[in-house]
C-alpha cells in the first residue's frame, strides 16, 4: 500500500481526507504512483500532471523522505519506505505567494 | 414569484446572490470552490438550474464545475482542453513565434436552446464546445486560421473574452480576442473572418487600421436586434449596425473612453452602458469617482449614473466579464468591482446599492431572472 499526501485544494476536490492510499502493481515510481490515484480519483487529472504531456504542473512539488523529487525522472523507483508504506509520497502546492493572488 | 440570481466569480471562490423581484433583500451563497479563481460562472438560458463555472488555480490547473440544481450542488465534468491538430505558433511579446498553450478559461457560454451544449473561451485564445454537458470539449479549430499566427497576447494575456450567438441564427458566433480583435463566423464555427473594419488602435498598432491586432474588451448585443453590436474597445466605444461588418466610434461625451464591460438594457436596445475607467496605465475609475455612463440613444450622447456610487477616494476597477443585467419589467444592472462589491441598480441605473461590498476581487458577474 502506498501512502499519498495530497494539499487541501485537491482534498476538497476529491472528498478524501489528508492522506489516501492506493495499491501499486509493479514498479513503485512518481508514474505509477500517480497513475494510480489518478485511477482511483479521476477528478484529480490534470491537476497534478498536465493532461496533455503528463508532466508535472509547474507548481506542483514531489517530497519524498525528506528529500524534493520535483525534478527527478517520473521513472525512477522510489524508495523502499514509500514502497512499503513506511513513508508517504508528499504532493505539495509549492510556495508561490508573491503573485496577485 | 420571479427573481433573480446573481452569479459572482471572483479570485477566491463563486457567491450566488439571491433575491426576489424587488431586488432589495439579498440572500448570499459561498464562497463556492473556496479558495480557486471563478473566473466565470453563467447558467443555461433554457435550463436556470444548469449552471457552469470555469474553476482554475496556477497551482492546480482548469476545472470546469457543473451543477444541475441551481448551485446548490456542484459536480466537477471534463477539463481536458486539447487544441485540434497540430495547435501551431502564435506572435510572442518579442515577435517571435509561440507555441499555443492552454492557460485556463476564460468564458462560458452556454447554448441558447440545449443545455448540455456550452462554448467556452480560453487562454490561449480559442473556441471549444461541449454537447454533453461539459463531460468532453471539442475544439473548433477555424477560428485560429483567421491569421492566428498575427495574434499576440495583451497584458491580461492571450484570451478568448467574449462569445455572442445570434439569437436569429444559429450558425452565426461572434467572438473577442485580447489582443487579435474581434471575429465572426456565419456558418457554425467552420470559418472565420475578423470583424474589425473601422477600429483604430492608434497607439497600440503601427497600421491603426490593421485587420487583427485591436484590443477587444467586449462586445455586447440586444437579443431583439443582434446585427447591432456595441463594443467597448481598450480606448474607444463602438458600434456596428451591421453585424460587425463596420464599426463606428460612439464614445460621444464619455470621460474616458477607456474600459472594460459594456452591457445593453434588456428592454431598450438603444440604452447602453459602460464604465469609464481612467487610462490603461491607471486602471481606476477617472477623478476617484464611480460612474457608470448610460446612453439611450445607442451612444456618443451618456449620462453618468452617481446615484448611490462613491464619487470620492475610489479606486477600483470593473473587469470585462463583470457587469449585467436581469430581464424583469424594470431592467436590472449589475457589476462588480476589483474591491469586492457587487452593485445593483434595480431602475435602470438610475440609483444603485451594494448587495455585498467584501468579496474577494470580483472576476464576473453574470445574471439569472427566475421564474
Amino acid at each position: 500500500m502506498i501512502r499519498i499526501l495530497i494539499p487541501h485544494h485537491l482534498r476538497t476536490l476529491a472528498n478524501t481526507g489528508k492522506e489516501v492510499e492506493v495499491e501499486v502493481a509493479g514498479a513503485v515510481t512518481l508514474r505509477s504512483v500517480l497513475d494510480a490515484l489518478e485511477t482511483r480519483y479521476p477528478v484529480l487529472r490534470g491537476t497534478i500532471r498536465e493532461r496533455t504531456s503528463q508532466e508535472r504542473r509547474p507548481l506542483i512539488r514531489f517530497f519524498v523522505c525528506g528529500q524534493d523529487w520535483s525534478h527527478t525522472s517520473l521513472d525512477a523507483p522510489l524508495p523502499e519506505a514509500v514502497a512499503t508504506g513506511q513513508e508517504p509520497l508528499m504532493i505539495v502546492g509549492a510556495m508561490a505567494g508573491g503573485a496577485f493572488r | 414569484m420571479s427573481g433573480v440570481r446573481v452569479l459572482v466569480g471572483t479570485r477566491k471562490g463563486a457567491f450566488l446572490l439571491t433575491s426576489d423581484a424587488a431586488r432589495a433583500q439579498w440572500q448570499v451563497s459561498g464562497p463556492h470552490f473556496a479558495g480557486w479563481e471563478i473566473y466565470h460562472i453563467k447558467g443555461s438560458p433554457v435550463d436556470p438550474n444548469r449552471i457552469y463555472a470555469s474553476q482554475s488555480t496556477g497551482w492546480f490547473g482548469q476545472l470546469i464545475q457543473r451543477s444541475d440544481d441551481g448551485g446548490q450542488t456542484w459536480t466537477p465534468v471534463g477539463n481536458e482542453f486539447s487544441y485540434d491538430g497540430v495547435p501551431g505558433t502564435h506572435q510572442w511579446y518579442d515577435g517571435t513565434q509561440h507555441p499555443w498553450e492552454f492557460k485556463r478559461v476564460w468564458l462560458l457560454e452556454p447554448s441558447l436552446t440545449d443545455p448540455d451544449t456550452v462554448y467556452a473561451g480560453v487562454e490561449d485564445a480559442a473556441l471549444f464546445r461541449t454537447r454533453d454537458g461539459g463531460q468532453t470539449w471539442q475544439e473548433l479549430p477555424a477560428l485560429r486560421e483567421a491569421k492566428g499566427s498575427l495574434w499576440q497576447p495583451g497584458a491580461g494575456g492571450m484570451c478568448l473574452h467574449t462569445i455572442l450567438l445570434d439569437p436569429s441564427n444559429p450558425n452565426r458566433i461572434f467572438t473577442a480576442i485580447s489582443a487579435a480583435g474581434a471575429f465572426r463566423t456565419d456558418d457554425g464555427g467552420a470559418t472565420w473572418r475578423p470583424a474589425t473594419h473601422g477600429l483604430k488602435s492608434n497607439w497600440e498598432l503601427p497600421d491603426p487600421g490593421a485587420e487583427v491586432g485591436h484590443c477587444v474588451h467586449s462586445i455586447a448585443m440586444h437579443p431583439a436586434r443582434p446585427e447591432v453590436l456595441y463594443m467597448q474597445k481598450h480606448w474607444d466605444v463602438m458600434r456596428s449596425d451591421d453585424a460587425g461588418d463596420n464599426w463606428r466610434e460612439i464614445s460621444g461625451n464619455l470621460p474616458s473612453d477607456f474600459g472594460f464591460p459594456i452591457a445593453v438594457h434588456a428592454h431598450e436596445p438603444e440604452t447602453i452602458y459602460v464604465v469609464p475607467i481612467k487610462s490603461d496605465s491607471e486602471h481606476y475609475p477617472p477623478e476617484g469617482k464611480l460612474r457608470v455612463y448610460r446612453s439611450r440613444t445607442g451612444g456618443d450622447e451618456w449620462e453618468a449614473l452617481t446615484n448611490g456610487l462613491p464619487q470620492e477616494n475610489c479606486y477600483v476597477n470593473v473587469l470585462r466579464s463583470a457587469m449585467a443585467v436581469d430581464t424583469l419589467d424594470s431592467c436590472g444592472v449589475y457589476f462588480g468591482t476589483t474591491g469586492g462589491q457587487v452593485y445593483v441598480s434595480p431602475d435602470a441605473g438610475d440609483t444603485w446599492t451594494t448587495i455585498v461590498h467584501d468579496l474577494p476581487p470580483v472576476l464576473s458577474v453574470e445574471v439569472q431572472t427566475l421564474p
